[in-house]
């Protein structure tokens, strides 16, 4: 196997600095206690998702079995395992947000980009997913783009929210 | 010890603190439906048919996680308990495909036995049925994750006991699965094959690549010669597939089944067992005298050579060149056996029965063709050969004895053991000894090598030098014991490795049993047949003396190097 590129991929791992500072990011939690979370946490930061190639990466450099990574990776809803868009729309669909109806917010923007939730439009800008509970009630329903909340949202507001996002 | 009194179903029982209310209930007799739980494996406490009701608690407590109080009054058929238990069993129903029919596990399918004994007449659910495709990537093992119930029985056993984690639970809430990471092919991962997870599988969401039809359709062939060998450990398991004690020797009745079945040469993988001890003996008595490649481990466990190659490749110089007993056996039954018979090794078609379903994947390594053929064409499961039996309408258990072919089913008590953790090292040390010590041993047992824990680790003295030996059954164990090694803990001249618990006696194409006794009960048997045995030692085979003299030639020489030995690999386990 060829050391500089990752097991199973053809990402060349030695120049794209993403790897160095995934590198970089390993060394600096390796022997803390949860040490998986934090790096997997800082590798979709670096990544934006959460590739196969990182992953093992991370599976191998932390010792861990790839199978408890992808189990986690899988389990919580913050990790993507696909390229997300530049923003990342989270319709809250706690209790407070549904009764207020988050579900026909979610419909006016899958109307209005094309997609349905957990996917990403095709010019890479937008993707859609659904969360639970953020804990902003007072102001459901509530979505956030990004760092950004909206709340008290109705489904005609949408269009003119998506505009913003360049 | 803190003692703890409760009553169960009214009866009175005293227990040790910390005893959970499944194990008290056992004590009395109470049985208690469970099905994530396992005597050997960590607690999970997921699928929750093991309530129960405590008197005093709001909700039904899982009895296989919850301990026991003092003065607990434990009820485990109230009304509430059994409405719970028939709606988690219903549930868990209504998102299997119910294709009981023709199922593989039909008859032998815990998710089956629950519905009888609760007395399912209906399921008042619709749930929605997984629609995955059925990963057959493995040479061993096939996986159908549309029938699997999230027991986590087999993601525990591959974790803990085998130290492999090819699979675990992906996902969360209903689309939870158990699968491998990015639901890849068994093949492409770590998986080694051992086939223990089917061995722990209630259900039929895990078992053994069906060999079967190709051994039949060898057997209908009128041009094939079709020629067998038999593995130590299914003579020792494969009486309970018919209802027989767990322990029955059924060497006889096996050998006569496969004539039944019309194999034309029933020979015995102990022959080739023998000749291993030979090969292995001689690799050993190098080594030591060279000191080179020490300690020597043994090569014979399929699910231990992947392993080592996946998760040690560091270790692979220290693993016996010598060949399996089973791919020793298949070249030499197109060679050797072929010339004598004068038959056309073209058209023999080989066939292994084994304990094993590694021994699958081992068959299919590509190296493993240097008879100039396909050296073992089909291997079965002792579960596969009683499912040809049960299918050929034998009466197994009536069976009269009878006796292997010669000269290939000619074999020692040596080559007995051999499906017994510890017996490899045995055998060879009967070898080993007499060779380096130049006279017979006073006494063929060497109960320190005998016994059931993980790891075993004794000092032999031959020809008075003291000999390090260690001992590890279940890759977990065996891992345990390399990683000593390489931290320079501990130092051994010879190292036996199996890959399953109990050695061969509890692979993962024995009999389905969950009772952890019975590899106790098997190993009893090999013991036994080892005692029966008129020549104990491998080097006495009158049969491999004459293989050496009319066709191999010198132990460990150039012929013998050219058939019977192999090279590993570094396999990436991503």
């Amino acid at each position: 196997m060829d050391e500089k590129k990752c097991a199973g991929c053809s990402s060349n791992t030695t120049t794209d600095p993403r790897y160095q500072e995934l590198a970089q990011v390993i060394e600096q939690y390796r022997d803390m206690e949860g040490a998986l979370i934090m790096v997997l946490h800082r590798a979709q930061e670096i990544f934006g998702y959460l590739p196969e190639d990182v992953q093992k990466i991370v599976a191998k450099e932390l010792d861990l079995p790839l199978s408890e990574v992808y189990g986690v990776t899988t389990f919580y809803s913050y990790f993507s395992l696909k390229p997300r868009g530049k923003y990342r729309i989270a319709v809250c669909l706690g209790t407070a947000c549904y009764v207020r109806g988050a579900a026909e917010l979610v419909s006016a923007i899958e109307k209005e980009l094309g997609i349905k939730v957990n996917d990403t439009t095709e010019d890479a800008r937008f993707t859609l997913e659904v969360s639970r509970c953020i804990g902003a009630c007072g102001l459901a329903p509530v979505m956030t783009i990004n760092d950004d909340v909206y709340g008290r949202l109705t489904p005609d507001k949408i269009p003119e929210i998506l505009a913003k996002y360049e | 010890m803190e003692r703890i009194k409760l009553t169960i179903d009214n009866k009175p029982v005293e227990v040790e603190a910390g005893t959970t209310i499944l194990e008290a209930a056992q004590k009395i007799g109470v049985h208690i439906p469970t099905l994530c739980y396992h005597p050997e494996l960590r607690l999970e406490g997921a699928c929750r048919i093991c309530v129960v009701e405590v008197e005093g608690l709001r909700n039904l407590v899982a009895s296989c996680v919850y301990p026991v109080a003092d003065n607990m009054v434990v009820k485990t058929n109230s009304e509430s308990v059994r409405r719970a238990r028939k709606t988690v069993l219903e549930l868990l129903i209504a998102n299997h495909p119910m294709d009981c029919l023709v199922c593989s596990r039909h008859g032998e399918c815990e998710l089956q036995d629950l519905s009888r004994q609760l007395g399912i007449r209906q399921v008042r659910f619709t749930g929605g049925k997984r629609d995955m495709a059925v990963d057959e990537s493995s040479h061993s093992i096939v996986r159908d994750p549309n029938k699997c119930v999230l027991c986590g029985r087999c993601v525990r056993v591959c974790a803990e006991t085998q130290a492999v984690s090819a699979i675990g639970v992906a996902n969360r809430g209903s689309s939870s699965i158990v699968t491998t990471p990015f639901n890849k092919g068994l093949a492409d991962g770590p998986c080694v094959g051992c086939g223990q997870c089917i061995n722990v599988c209630p259900v039929a969401a895990l078992r053994e690549k069906d060999d079967t039809e190709r051994v039949w359709g060898a057997l209908h062939d009128p041009q094939a010669h079709v020629v067998v060998q038999v593995a130590p450990a299914v003579r020792a398991a494969l009486g309970e597939e018919f209802g027989m004690r767990p322990g029955s020797l059924v060497t006889g009745k096996t050998v006569t089944a496969l004539r039944q079945l019309g194999f034309d040469q029933i020979f015995d993988t102990q022959f080739a067992a023998d000749l291993t001890i030979i090969e292995e003996g001689h690799e050993f008595i190098h080594r030591l005298k060279n000191n080179v490649n020490l300690p020597l481990i043994t090569s014979c466990s399929p699910g231990w050579v992947g392993y080592c190659e996946r998760f040690y490749p560091e270790m692979l110089p220290h693993v016996s060149t010598c060949k399996s007993p089973q791919q020793m056996f298949g070249v030499l039954a197109k060679t050797y056996y072929a010339e004598r018979a004068n038959i056309n090794p073209a058209n023999i078609f080989s066939v292994s029965v084994m304990p094993c379903t590694a021994k699958k994947s081992e068959a299919a390594r590509e190296e493993m063709q240097s008879s100039g053929y396909r050296d073992v064409d089909a291997v079965i499961t002792t579960r596969e050969l009683a499912s040809m039996i049960r299918e050929a309408g034998i009466d197994f258990a009536n069976l009269p004895d009878s006796e292997f072919e010669l000269p290939m089913g000619m074999s020692t008590g040596a080559g007995t053991i051999f499906g017994v953790t510890g017996g490899v090292m045995e055998a060879a040390l009967r070898t080993v000894a007499e060779i380096l010590d130049g006279e017979e041993l006073p006494s063929l047992e060497f109960q320190q090598v005998r016994g059931f824990a993980g790891v075993r680790e004794a000092t032999i003295r031959i020809a008075g030098q003291p000999v390090r030996i260690a001992i590890a059954n279940g890759l977990a164990h065996a891992k345990r014991l390399l990683d000593s090694i390489k931290a320079g803990e501990a130092e051994y001249h010879f190292i036996e490795i199996m890959g399953c618990p109990g050695g061969c006696i509890g692979g993962g194409g024995q009999p389905l049993s969950t009772d952890p006794e019975i590899r106790m009960h098997r190993a009893a048997a090999l013991y036994r047949q080892d005692m029966l045995k008129k020549v104990r030692k491998s080097h006495e085979n009158p049969a491999v003396k004459e293989l050496y003299r009319s066709f191999l030639g010198e132990p460990n020489g150039e012929k013998a190097h050219q058939l019977l030995h192999t090279h590993y690999q570094a396999r990436s386990r991503y």
